[in-house]
């Protein structure tokens, strides 16, 4: 296995060659912001973005998710230009997704409280209205539901619908701001010959998906 | 070794073609030319056209009527061209059934051309002036669009007939390097907007280890306003089919996909014919002429998403997927259809190809500025005389184009009711010209005298897109026109990244309060911080440059943001909650009821003096009585801020309106 070392925010870091920024932080205890992310995939979805930072010789922040570490690389997680997007980002979602934590099926293990608490930044968006969508809770399945109104549009129980379980029950409906996570022809659950396996519940970040 | 015979071949072909091909040439006898494209269509050109074939019958005059695509005069569609012998061929405009009839009658029974609809003769003679004179003409470089509107784009033979596939000739002797040297040194960078160096783009691709490799013409044009690609795709679509197999041969692809709208019927079809036609002749398929080359092309019809003008999602929609973008790298070039290696060039920029091989690369480059070789097209749309499409070198000046060659802002005539009365003609005045679409930027007069190139236009905040060129005049609001992009760029967001689905509903909620008159100053802060997130945060082109018009007013128009929020004013008088209508009493006529039937809610009524006012309660602000009112009068005029408009003197209770 080839190694390299870089530094991210002046800490000296060994990682395997070919690994992105990201799983190097992470692995090192470095807290980078991110939901969309999964390490297996060879192509990053590189939606959320919240796991910018800035690399020495480069313009302008880049996702950590999609950039592979070389060696000798200079990483800063936490500068002006890279919290201004990423605070940005967070503020976005948060605009878009309802702040009742205790109501919350994911209350406790939630990312979103898990970002807000690392990075700093409150839960409820300081200057952008809230824009809440008021979409039907699909409740038809006899073992998980699945609340839209919570979810973040992450990608993950799409990537291990589709990828990993390779059952394909799961995919994104519609375009742009109404876009949602469901099934084809945005049936209930309940009619979509899934195999109960539980993976995308155990996979979303937040709320959305949670077990009965 | 090969040579010998797969010349012989061409010539063989091309005998063929010069013996169908009439040409503009007079031994062939008359021929008439109407344009037949979208725009000549949507004009009525397929009326014409009967009423040219009925004409002729009647008349029993000999004559062969081709249809062609565009000129690019879309102002003066219906358009024809007039070959008749003795005389030059003419080209005339703003032709209607009725004016195509008498046309022939007085060309052919009287020998009078009917030179008051003539646009200009198509050649050099001494009894018409040619169109080359005119102000348009003269300064145009035609060089995409040479064979636009004179061949029959559905008859491959004449594309042949005019040099068409000569470049292919060219190519095939060549080594693929050196094709790619060629076009290096025509200097050529990618027309579809981003200006990226197409030798280069070409080189990664061509370098890539992985077979088979694939070749994609993006023909997905979306943005409101543009159309350069639709009229060479309907014109002359055998330039994108040749440029496409050199482009194959030159990074050894040996097949092609053109990915073009399923809203463009007329190109579909017109495309579908020449790939069928060019596989015919043995231009397409397995050994082209029997070379050591083959390359075929594939038809993809897109379902109607901007964002499938991203290449990457264009990638994910051939392959039948989701037309969603992924983050690059991997580029393209080195992993894309399939996961194989994959080019992917605008129309624009393959139609380039087969003319630079058969002009050679000097002569392409020799017009043109540092950096920008060779010409660009625009189409020109909005408040402008000429519109349509127009190629000029690059480094033309933006008042050149929309001044010199566009004809400048068209004056809103007012009719009057007199009988016999002039009617009257209000100038208007430039006031902005959106460039590059929805993903562009807004520019003011002040940077008019900007070259056009792609790296002076990205410094002034816009960028060069693919061409489309929105001229706005003084009636045109800033932050309405800023609202009316982004809300088509929010529509067509994809969903799929924070920045572009959440961040532009923001920004567009944001720009619909200060048009309402609902907006804060602190908006605006907030507004310039989500435009520049949303730009460098976003994943794909996309999203990046959706805040460009909203960035570009902010910038050259501040004036008119603050007058929206402190004023509760639209200085253009465009933002219809933030003006009324209001009849001028010293102006109305007592015995004109002019307005009054034109009004849709009967707003308006008759005062006690028996002049007309309006009731704000019942106005819907359709603007009917403003072009009702004769132009002697010219008494209803806009007022904004409402709050400045006198109060309203009662109505005649005698009266029912």
């Amino acid at each position: 296995m080839e190694t390299l070392s870089l530094t991210i925010n002046g800490k000296k870091i060994v990682t395997e060659k070919g690994k992105k920024v990201l799983w190097a932080a992470r692995e090192n205890g470095i807290f980078i912001p991110h939901l969309c992310a999964i390490e297996e995939n060879p192509s990053p979805f590189g939606s959320c973005r919240l796991c910018f930072v800035e690399i020495e010789g480069k313009k302008e922040p880049v996702t950590s998710c999609t950039e592979e570490v070389t060696d000798g690389m200079i990483v800063n997680t936490r500068t002006e230009s890279v919290l201004r997007l990423v605070r940005m980002a967070f503020e976005l979602i948060m605009s878009r997704h309802p702040i009742i934590c205790k109501e919350c099926p994911a209350n406790k293990k939630c990312a979103l409280q898990d970002i807000s608490r690392e990075m700093g930044f409150k839960l409820k968006p300081k200057r952008l209205p809230q824009i809440l969508p008021a979409l039907p809770v699909d409740d038809s399945h006899s073992l998980f539901t699945y609340n839209p109104n919570l979810c973040v549009l992450c990608g993950l129980c799409v990537y291990i619908c589709n990828e990993i379980v390779k059952e394909a029950i799961l995919d994104f409906n519609f375009r742009g701001f109404i876009t949602k996570v469901g099934t084809f022809q945005n049936r209930p659950l309940a009619r979509a010959k899934c195999n109960f396996c539980l993976k995308c519940v155990e996979a979303c970040p937040v709320g959305a998906l949670s077990k009965k | 070794m090969m040579e010998r015979p797969i010349r012989e071949r061409f010539e063989y072909l091309k005998k063929n073609a010069l013996k169908d091909f009439p040409g503009m040439d007079e031994k062939k006898g008359t021929t008439i030319y109407v344009g037949t494209a979208t725009c000549g269509r949507s004009a009525g050109s397929l009326e014409v056209l009967s009423s040219f074939e009925d004409i002729l019958k009647t008349l029993n005059i000999e004559a062969r009527i081709i249809k062609v695509g565009c000129h690019g005069h879309c102002y003066a569609e219906p358009m024809a061209v007039v070959s008749k012998p003795g005389w030059p061929p003419i080209m005339y405009g703003y032709l209607t059934p009725n004016r195509a009839q008498i046309l022939i009658r007085r060309f052919f029974n009287e020998e009078d051309p009917a030179l008051e609809w003539a646009l200009g003769a198509m050649e050099e003679n001494d009894m018409v002036p040619t169109v080359y004179e005119t102000p348009r003409w003269s300064r145009e470089r035609r060089w995409l669009l040479k064979n636009c509107g004179c061949i029959d784009p559905e008859d491959i033979n004449h594309y042949i007939a005019v040099g068409g596939y000569e470049g292919l000739m060219y190519a095939i002797k060549m080594e693929p390097g050196g094709i790619i040297e060629e076009i290096e040194a025509a200097g050529l960078r990618g027309l579809g907007g981003a200006g990226f160096e197409t030798w280069k783009k070409w080189n990664i691709c061509r370098d890539a280890p992985e077979f088979p490799k694939y070749l994609i013409c993006n023909a997905d044009e979306g943005d409101p306003g543009a159309f350069m690609d639709r009229t060479i795709l309907e014109s002359d679509p055998h330039s994108i089919i040749e440029g496409m197999i050199i482009a194959g041969y030159a990074i050894e692809a040996e097949s092609g996909y053109i990915y073009v709208r399923k809203e463009y019927p007329q190109a579909v079809s017109v495309l579908t014919t020449a790939v069928c036609q060019a596989r015919e002749l043995g231009l397409l398929g397995k050994n082209i002429l029997d070379s050591k080359i083959s390359f075929d092309i594939k038809i993809n019809q897109g379902a109607g998403a901007f964002v499938c003008g991203e290449e990457t999602a264009l990638i994910a929609s051939i392959e039948g997927k989701r037309g969603v973008p992924k983050p690059r790298p991997p580029y393209p070039a080195n992993r894309g259809l399939w996961e194989k290696p994959t080019l992917i060039n605008n129309v624009k920029t393959l139609a380039s190809i087969p003319k630079i091989l058969a002009y050679g690369a000097e002569k392409v480059s020799s017009v043109g500025m540092e950096g920008c070789m060779g010409t660009a097209v625009f189409a020109l749309a909005g408040k402008i005389k000429n519109a349509g499409l127009v190629e000029v070198p690059f480094g033309t000046t933006l008042r050149k184009i929309i001044f010199d060659i566009g004809g400048g802002i068209p004056p809103v005539i007012k009719a009057s009711n007199v009988a016999g009365e002039l009617q009257k003609t209000i100038k208007k005045q430039f006031k902005a010209v959106q460039i590059g679409g929805p993903s562009g930027g807004c520019l003011p007069e002040s940077l008019l005298d900007t070259p056009v190139c792609f790296d002076t236009i990205v410094d002034t905040g816009a960028i060069m897109g693919s061409g489309g060129m929105v001229v706005l005049d003084e009636d045109n609001c800033a932050v309405e026109t800023a609202r009316y992009f982004l809300e088509f760029t929010q529509k067509e967001s994809c969903g799929k990244c924070t920045f572009c689905r959440i961040g532009t509903k923001h920004m567009l909620n944001i720009l619909a309060d200060i048009t309402r008159g609902a907006g804060i100053m602190e908006d605006l802060d907030l507004l310039e911080e989500l435009a520049e997130t949303v730009k460098q945060g976003s994943l794909c082109n996309l999203g990046k440059t959706a805040p460009n018009p909203v960035l570009t007013t902010l910038r050259y128009f501040k004036e008119e943001y603050e007058a929206h929020i402190l004023d509760k004013r639209c200085p253009s008088l465009e933002c219809k909650d933030l003006i009324a209508y209001y009849i001028i009493p010293e102006k109305c006529q007592r015995a004109c009821d002019a307005c009054v039937g034109s009004c849709p809610t009967e707003a308006i009524y008759t005062r006690r003096d028996r002049l007309k006012a309006i009731d704000q309660e019942k106005c819907v602000k359709c603007a009917n009585c403003v072009d009702a009112c004769p132009a002697q009068y010219d008494a209803v005029i806009k007022i904004s801020p409402i709050s400045q408009l006198p109060e309203s003197e009662p109505r005649d209770d005698n009266r029912s309106n």
